[in-house]
């Protein structure tokens, strides 16, 4: 489980995040939504220490990650997976070469080892012989799925995605959602996913938090989302005229 | 942002870049392909541009060397001297700054902006000492294979040009070459490769490195890359000259 204490996050007089605490469960797809602009992925991205937080805490299964030294923070770090907006493929690699770059760098698996992983962790994400061609060689929803089977290459303990479906088709954004959810069962993994798709938080969201101007406005299930009556959740959540007859059709 | 903060950044960079690598095999290979993509393919234009340099200065000094009274195989020596102090070293270090240079801060920058390295440091990977160390290692070891280079070829465009232009004989260009021959300029020399190559990847690394934005940004990176080791081989150029040659 992931906890974060009271984090406050500013970028000069801009204060981006205010005063936010939540609890991300293991073996759950935990939703981060909202608004662009509203601090989604600067949340996300302090969360994996990408950003350092001015105050509050950050805790993984009890181990305070805000005031840890660089050595256990790299440890730490080593049992999370992130999938980012853009996939960030390494793209002077090979699609297999991308998958191996984690059990190079902190394995000592032999070169058939490697190869094994690579191909179980390509199989997870559907995707078979593929391993010798480059990012740009690949459609966008296939680079999404090396982006995750990457991401669980060294049996993560936490899975970060930042807007795993931004850019994709509504069929390849369910197939996504679908690996999302299937991996975080599967191999019980703390999964954070930050999104404005409401297809994808109906989908497979667990626990959801909805992020308003900064602040943690909202939080609650799928089934409390269509039933609330925060007024602000409620212009992003039915913004759409799809969502808009759903909301009718409950009430 | 002051100078004062880029400097202590470049610093706080130059320090992480240093630290432990993580898995010192996975950098032996690292080095071995950048001293392949930063010096074996900047031979050619070395090689081009050493041709021409020694080309010119030989033509340029005897026009200069009108007068009878001077010895004609001073014309080798001249030769010989500005490509190993000044040409092989300091030009040829300019000239890499704009191929080299440019090239790894648009590489490293786009890194940047599409959140690779961001991707390295959730791993847990020193970021920059993963891309930018074995780029120094690759270039501080390959720029003594450069300079040699230059100063071969530079030599022997002085030759083609003096005697293809009938301005100095063979013999008295290669006498030349031989004469009043001071080794410690060789030393003066490398150091200034070294010093120049470790400045170009470590500036062009830095601008790289902390750019934020788009594409713009990382061609703006680039443009203050060669721009800042340019300014800076010449100061340490006029350092080393001063440290070594008074």
């Amino acid at each position: 489980m992931i906890a974060v204490e009271n984090i406050s996050k500013s970028f000069g007089e801009n204060n981006v995040l205010k005063n936010i605490s939540a609890k991300f469960e293991q073996g759950k797809a935990n939703f981060i939504i909202g608004q662009s602009g509203s601090g989604k992925t600067v949340l996300i991205k302090s969360i994996v220490g990408l950003h350092e937080v001015d105050e509050g805490k950050i805790m993984y299964d009890d181990r305070d990650f805000t005031n840890m030294n660089i050595k256990k923070r790299k440890k730490i770090r080593k049992e999370i997976g992130m999938i980012f907006q853009g996939g960030a493929l390494f793209d002077s690699a090979t699609i297999e070469q991308n998958i191996k770059f984690p059990i190079d760098m902190f394995t000592k698996q032999t070169t058939e080892e490697k190869l094994e992983r690579v191909n179980f962790c390509l199989k997870k994400v559907n995707l078979e012989n593929v391993n010798h061609l480059y990012p740009d060689e690949i459609s966008g929803g296939m680079k999404k799925r090396v982006s995750i089977a990457r991401a669980i290459a060294l049996n993560p303990k936490y899975l970060f995605c930042d807007e795993p479906n931004s850019g994709l088709d509504p069929k390849t954004s369910i197939v996504i959602d679908n690996l999302i959810k299937e991996i975080t069962e599967e191999f019980n993994i703390t999964t954070v996913v930050n999104s404005h798709d409401m297809n994808s938080v109906m989908q497979i969201g667990d626990n959801i938090m909805f992020v308003y101007q900064g602040e943690k406005w909202w939080e609650g299930n799928k089934e409390e989302i269509l039933k609330s009556d925060n007024k602000e959740l409620n212009d992003f959540v039915f913004a759409s005229d799809l969502y808009k007859k759903i909301k009718k059709s409950i009430s | 942002m002051g100078i004062f903060f880029h400097i202590g950044r470049y610093f706080a960079l130059i320090a992480k870049v240093l630290s432990r690598p993580e898995k010192g095999r996975v950098y032996i290979k690292q080095i071995f392909k950048e001293v392949d993509a930063l010096g074996l393919n900047s031979l050619g234009i070395v090689v081009i541009i050493s041709f021409f340099l020694g080309a010119v200065i030989t033509i340029q000094t005897a026009y200069n060397f009108e007068n009878p009274l001077i010895p004609l195989y001073l014309i080798g020596l001249t030769a010989r001297d500005s490509m190993l102090l000044e040409f092989s070293s300091t030009i040829v270090g300019l000239i890499l700054a704009g191929k080299v240079g440019s090239n790894v801060a648009s590489e490293i920058g786009t890194m940047r902006v599409t959140e690779q390295i961001d991707a390295l440091e959730i791993m847990g990977i020193n970021s920059a000492s993963y891309l930018i160390l074995p780029k120094i290692c690759g270039l501080v070891l390959f720029a003594p294979v450069l300079f040699i280079v230059s100063n071969f070829v530079g030599i022997i465009g002085g030759w083609v040009a003096g005697v293809g232009t009938g301005a100095v004989t063979s013999y008295d260009f290669i006498y030349g070459l031989h004469y009043a021959f001071n080794p410690f300029y060789i030393t003066y020399s490398f150091t200034k490769c070294l010093v120049f190559a470790f400045i170009i990847i470590s500036v062009s690394a830095y601008h790289g490195y902390y750019t934020i934005g788009g594409a713009l940004e990382v061609g703006k990176s680039s443009t203050k890359a060669v721009v800042y080791s340019s300014i800076l081989i010449l100061v340490f150029n006029l350092i080393i000259t001063q440290i070594m040659l008074t």
